[in-house]
């Protein structure tokens, strides 16, 4: 028993969830920006398919994959700054244009797949991002597995955490985006330009998102197929809830879900008298229990999904 | 010398002129009070003022030069500072980082907190604002918070001062503070602009006054010329009685009793201990109390929102502690609610349907499972005549009347039913001299009538002028009961506080 559980638990299986959290936390963080500034983002799993799509694209016609994250992070944005336009300029429903920029995401990455490379299922592959070892860190013993032929956007990724942390929680703009979330007419009477911040973030969140996104289709794998993100966005959504709106936060809640995850993954490998399917349902199960008791105390920002009403223009 | 100055100022939103060719001039280091009723163009104006709306026509002057203010920013640019009704504070924020919000000191990229917080202290030393600039908004009293906006305001180095109806979220001990506050920052220089519907204030502060009504300027006048029957004159444009004129009372049967009644809310850790009082037909027994101290509890045990007391309530000699709020209301207890827009009305329903809340499914109204608009409607005509609600008919929303036109409709509705037992909560709140005058009419009516009320209220002046009896509450106590005639209006302010001597003043509870 302690040998299949030291088969399951070990630092390889932690450095398999740290790659798997890598878009999950990515994608985190665009929710707690976009969302601290007021805006429901429930169109993160859409962002996620259009930057894998898109990194795919622009490495498949550069065989540059840098340019393909590049183009997968502005791709996000300027979906992101659609969604934007929509909710803040036209005060849509977020909720329902969130699911519409989904459901667009889909279609559109489908359709131009098959027209692009007349592909149903997925594209062909691409030139990936290498693998990187960094030297110093790569000889620490135990955490050695982290940075010896890592992706280097888990690197990228683990930078972005604790600067979008720094952005949000000690700079000007980050107090300025607090205010907005909680209380849109108090950041207004003070003068802070309100829209400004949401488009900001928003945009931010689909950048983040985008590059996520980028991840799965030019770090974890090298080619694009349909519906890659695979209810990422959603989850991302949970772990950014269960992590407080806090980019720390949803890293560790990112972390928790894809070391599920990859246990899940090594106990199918094990051949257990348990059906795959049930093992699979691990994780989402998880998700389940952690945001029913995570929702009960989390405190989401107060002026979240209202519309800003600021000025009588 | 003019600090500010409005010319000719109009606006309108949709049909109604919310101010009609308004001109205001306010001196330089001067207290100047904007009264008016609620709807007479106040907020408005010092919103265009505050660049939170833009004027139709007109113009505006800083410091004798024209100038356009199309946004808050520039508003604080020229040296204005606002602070709203409504606070503009985010409560999981501190105290620090909700004044430097907007313009925050920094080092390098960061915030530097620590020079914000320095700042914000020498503020408080300077102006003798005290409050923790550490505490977290939320943590804090509404007397603390009110003081936090002040010095954001001064934080953005603030000349003029506007603010609008500060005194509404306040104590009577607060109140004392606030004013204390204002005429230290009078005199360092500022300027202040009050907008307030209370005479008593108006002339405990103010150096001149500007009264507005229906969106237009009645007068302008210095506070020391004139007197608070003359301000209420132009205030509503008649005559009206300030104090009330009232019978003496003829008591009759116990109408309501309860008997040690103990109520614990875990959620907000309130409670009531042991409340034991009676109210007999044909009298008033007045609640005071600062809010939060057990008032809404009270109200809603005796109306049935609430039920899982000990100790017992006794309506006509019935024990009704566990009767529903139905059964209450049809054995003849009506509730006018603290909070109307809550729990009084809908606000987007008409008139007609909000005036037989409760009544519904009941004949005439309805029969056989049907409304019958036709005896809904002439309902509803013959209470907007009989309680002189202006409105534009029994089809207008309630959302879109006044505060005061609201309360008549909550009012109408009850006093149709012919209750016993009145549970008055704030009755005047957020409502027009006018409106309030007739209130207290009418309370004062359903006593001659040999109703017996509770009435629970934050304001001093309407429980000394209408109750026959009072108790005091206290962190849900009871810390003193009696006649009304028995209690001063600063008696009644420290043992709100929690620091009087308190016990039963002359008169038995009974």
């Amino acid at each position: 028993m302690n040998e299949l559980l030291a088969l399951i638990f070990n630092l390889n299986t932690l450095a398999a969830a740290l790659r798997m959290a890598t878009p999950l936390a990515l994608a985190a963080m665009g929710g707690a920006f976009s969302e601290r500034a007021g805006i429901i983002n429930l169109g993160l799993e859409g962002l996620i398919l259009t930057g894998a799509f898109a990194g795919v694209l622009g490495s498949y016609y550069s065989s540059l994959p840098w340019l393909g994250v590049l183009l997968a992070m502005i791709a996000g944005g300027g979906f992101a700054a659609l969604f934007a336009l929509f909710t803040i300029r036209f005060k849509a429903d977020q909720v329902v244009a969130g699911v519409g920029l989904n459901m667009l995401a889909l279609g559109l990455t489908t359709w131009l797949m098959q027209v692009l490379w007349g592909s149903r299922g997925s594209s062909p592959n691409v030139n990936g991002l290498p693998e990187i070892t960094i030297p110093l860190l790569g000889r620490l013993p135990f955490v050695k597995v982290f940075f010896i032929e890592q992706s280097p956007l888990v690197l990228i990724m683990l930078v972005v955490i604790i600067a979008g942390w720094y952005l949000l929680f000690k700079t000007p703009l980050g107090l300025r985006i607090r205010m907005t979330g909680d209380h849109p007419t108090a950041a207004d009477t003070v003068g802070i330009n309100v829209r400004a911040i949401q488009y900001f973030c928003v945009i931010f969140s689909g950048v983040l998102a985008g590059l996520g996104g980028a991840y799965l289709s030019l770090g974890h794998l090298n080619w694009f197929s349909v519906n890659m993100s695979a209810g990422r966005g959603y989850m991302a959504l949970a772990a950014n809830i269960f992590g407080q709106w806090n980019p720390l936060g949803g890293f560790a809640a990112s972390l928790l879900f894809s070391f599920t995850d990859a246990v899940q993954m090594r106990l199918q490998g094990l051949n257990l008298s348990i059906a795959n399917e049930l093992i699979q349902m691990l994780p989402y199960l998880l998700t389940i229990v952690v945001l029913a008791g995570a929702v009960l105390r989390s405190r989401p920002p107060e002026a979240l999904g209202k519309q800003n009403q600021g000025g009588d223009e | 010398m003019n600090v500010v100055e409005l010319k000719n100022i109009s606006k309108s939103f949709g049909n109604s002129l919310a101010n009609d060719s308004i001109d205001l001039a306010v001196k330089r280091g001067e207290i100047h009070c904007l009264l008016g009723e609620n709807g007479a163009g106040k907020t408005t104006l010092m919103k265009i003022l505050f660049g939170l709306y833009s004027q139709d026509q007109g113009s505006i002057l800083i410091n004798g030069a024209e100038v356009e203010i199309k946004s808050p920013r520039q508003a604080i640019e020229l040296g204005l500072g606002m602070i709203h009704q409504h606070f503009m504070l985010v409560g999981r924020l501190t105290v620090t980082e909700n004044i430097i919000a907007g313009r925050e000191p920094r080092r390098g990229i960061l915030i530097d907190y620590a020079e914000g917080m320095r700042q914000v202290k020498e503020l408080t030393a300077t102006y003798q604002l005290s409050v923790n600039p550490g505490a977290r908004v939320e943590d804090i009293s509404i007397g603390e918070q009110q003081r936090v906006e002040i010095l954001k305001a001064l934080y953005r180095q603030a000349e003029i001062l506007i603010l609008d109806e500060p005194t509404a979220v306040l104590t009577p001990q607060e109140t004392g503070e606030l004013f204390a506050v204002l005429k230290k920052l009078k005199e360092s220089g500022k300027t202040i602009i009050f907008i307030t519907h209370k005479l008593k204030e108006t002339m405990a502060i103010s150096d001149r006054v500007t009264i507005l009504r229906d969106g237009k300027k009645v007068a302008t006048i210095a506070t020391s010329a004139t007197s608070p029957t003359e301000l209420a004159r132009l205030m509503v444009g008649r005559e009206v009685i300030l104090r009330v004129k009232k019978a003496a009372a003829m008591v009759g049967k116990t109408v309501l009793q309860a008997d040690h009644l103990t109520y614990y809310h875990k959620k907000n850790n309130r409670q009531l201990e042991q409340l034991s009082f009676v109210i007999k037909a044909g009298e008033i027994l007045g609640v005071a109390g600062v809010e939060g101290n057990g008032q809404q509890e009270l109200e809603e045990l005796i109306t049935g929102l609430s039920r899982n007391s000990q100790g017992k309530i006794f309506f006509k000699g019935k024990d009704i502690s566990s009767w529903s709020i139905r059964e209450r209301r049809y054995a003849g207890i009506g509730h006018i609610p603290s909070d109307r827009l809550k729990r009084g009305l809908i606000p987007d329903f008409n008139l007609e349907k909000n005036l037989i809340l409760g009544s519904e499914w009941q004949q005439p109204y309805a029969r056989k499972g049907f409304l019958d608009y036709k005896v809904i409607r002439e309902n509803s005509k013959v209470i907007i005549e009989r309680f002189r609600i202006k409105t534009s008919g029994s089809q207008a929303l309630v959302q879109d009347l006044s505060g005061g036109n609201q309360q008549k409709v909550i009012i109408g509705r009850e006093l149709r039913r012919e209750p016993e037992l009145i549970v008055a909560a704030q009755p005047t709140r957020g409502v027009d001299v006018g409106a309030i005058e007739y209130i207290h009419k009418l309370l004062l009516k359903m006593r001659e009538e040999g109703k017996g009320v509770l009435l629970i209220s934050a304001e001093l002046d309407e429980l000394l002028s209408l109750s026959d009896r009072l108790i005091v509450l206290y962190e849900g106590r009871i810390v003193a009961s009696g006649n009304t005639v028995d209690f001063t209006e600063a008696e009644l302010g420290l043992l709100m506080a929690g620091q009087g001597r308190g016990g039963v003043k002359n008169g038995p509870t009974e």
